[in-house]
């Protein structure tokens, strides 16, 4: 019997610091809820809104795995690898930050907002050197099947983490169906809808829900409206 | 009320110092840092912590032998990784580690 958790997007934590509006999937900053900690190595999922022309400064990372999805808008990264980058929707960046890193975030637009999530994941290995990547998808490849854009192996599709997880777009158009099935034994899922309406088995979800699934091989996942959405498959132990 | 003690141990000298100056934001903590094992050691044994924070780049061995000797020193010592590097999960994995829950 498959074990779950539902996050309405309501009760996200919220962070609105005038020219950065962050949801919080997990407790992060000062929104501190010891119910929110993290779903297995998923420790932050936060849905950032930037207002044009502001973003965040200079600031260090170390541990962690982090990627970005850009949703709406174009966020210019900088960080003190001399990797410079304009990410954009479509794209996936990911970071190990391992030893250290310092990085910016700017939304360089004059009147775009930038949307985007970001995302960390606990390593499975710590201290490893920093490293950037960045790509850019098919955004046709997520149309009605599930685009992997995260994986443990650099030979694989989408960027790679220091992390045994897995994770996928998809863009469904209404009543189209199906079936994930775990890569690793040991992981779950957390779901989160982007926007429309969703079935996890029987459980709907709604735009921005969140919806953690573990002690199960797979599950099925229907369109109830046009939606898209990112499955992010994570190991449950820490 | 007396402040809560933390010593923060982390290899990177720029992270350490905003690791410091975001612990010594709250009124309630007082943050020490220390760079090497060394530094680390001075600095248990003359002051009261109540919590370590092993920040990045500590090496395996050394995170072996400081654990070792701050619980020899100090059963009840709380001592957690700090991942991130930042204000992002700092204040959550302190309020954790004192609450008991901790993440290695």
């Amino acid at each position: 019997m498959a074990n779950t958790i539902l996050h309405k997007a309501a009760t996200r934590g919220q962070a609105n610091h005038g020219w950065l509006n962050s949801f919080h999937s997990f407790s992060f900053g000062s929104y501190y809820n010891p119910e929110r900690m993290n779903f297995g190595a998923l420790r932050v999922l936060n849905d950032d809104t930037v207002d044009a022309g502001m973003g965040f400064g200079k600031h260090p990372h170390d541990n962690m795995e982090i990627i970005s999805i850009p949703l709406e808008g174009d966020l210019e990264h900088k960080d003190s690898m001399n990797n410079v980058a304009v990410i954009k929707n479509g794209d996936i960046q990911a970071m190990s930050a391992g030893t250290g890193i310092y990085h910016s975030e700017y939304n360089n637009a004059r009147d775009k907002r930038v949307k985007f999530l970001q995302i960390w994941v606990y390593p499975n290995k710590r201290n490893v050197e920093p490293r950037y990547d960045h790509i850019t998808l098919n955004l046709d490849d997520r149309h009605n099947k599930l685009q992997q854009i995260v994986s443990p192996d650099p030979e694989d599709a989408g960027v790679w983490i220091h992390q045994n997880a897995w994770f996928h777009l998809g863009q469904f158009d209404k009543g189209i169906s199906t079936e994930y099935h775990i890569k690793a034994k040991g992981n779950g899922v957390y779901v989160f809808v982007l926007s429309g309406d969703v079935k996890i088995n029987d459980q709907l979800l709604n735009t921005r829900d969140g919806f953690g699934i573990w002690d199960t091989d797979k599950f099925t996942i229907t369109a109830d409206t046009d939606a898209e959405f990112l499955l992010m498959e994570i190991p449950m132990a820490v | 009320m007396s402040k809560i003690e933390i010593l923060v141990i982390g290899r990177h000298p720029e992270i350490l110092q905003t690791v410091l100056r975001l612990i010594n934001n709250n009124e309630a903590w007082a943050a020490t840092g220390a760079r090497t094992d060394e530094e680390a050691l001075t600095a248990f044994t003359s002051n009261v912590f109540k919590l370590v924070l092993l920040g990045g780049g500590i090496e395996k061995e050394s995170e072996s032998s400081l654990r070792t000797t701050f619980n020899a020193h100090k059963p009840d010592i709380i001592i957690v990784q700090h991942y991130g590097g930042g204000s992002g999960l700092l204040a959550a994995e302190i309020y954790e580690a004192l609450n008991g829950r901790i993440i290695d």
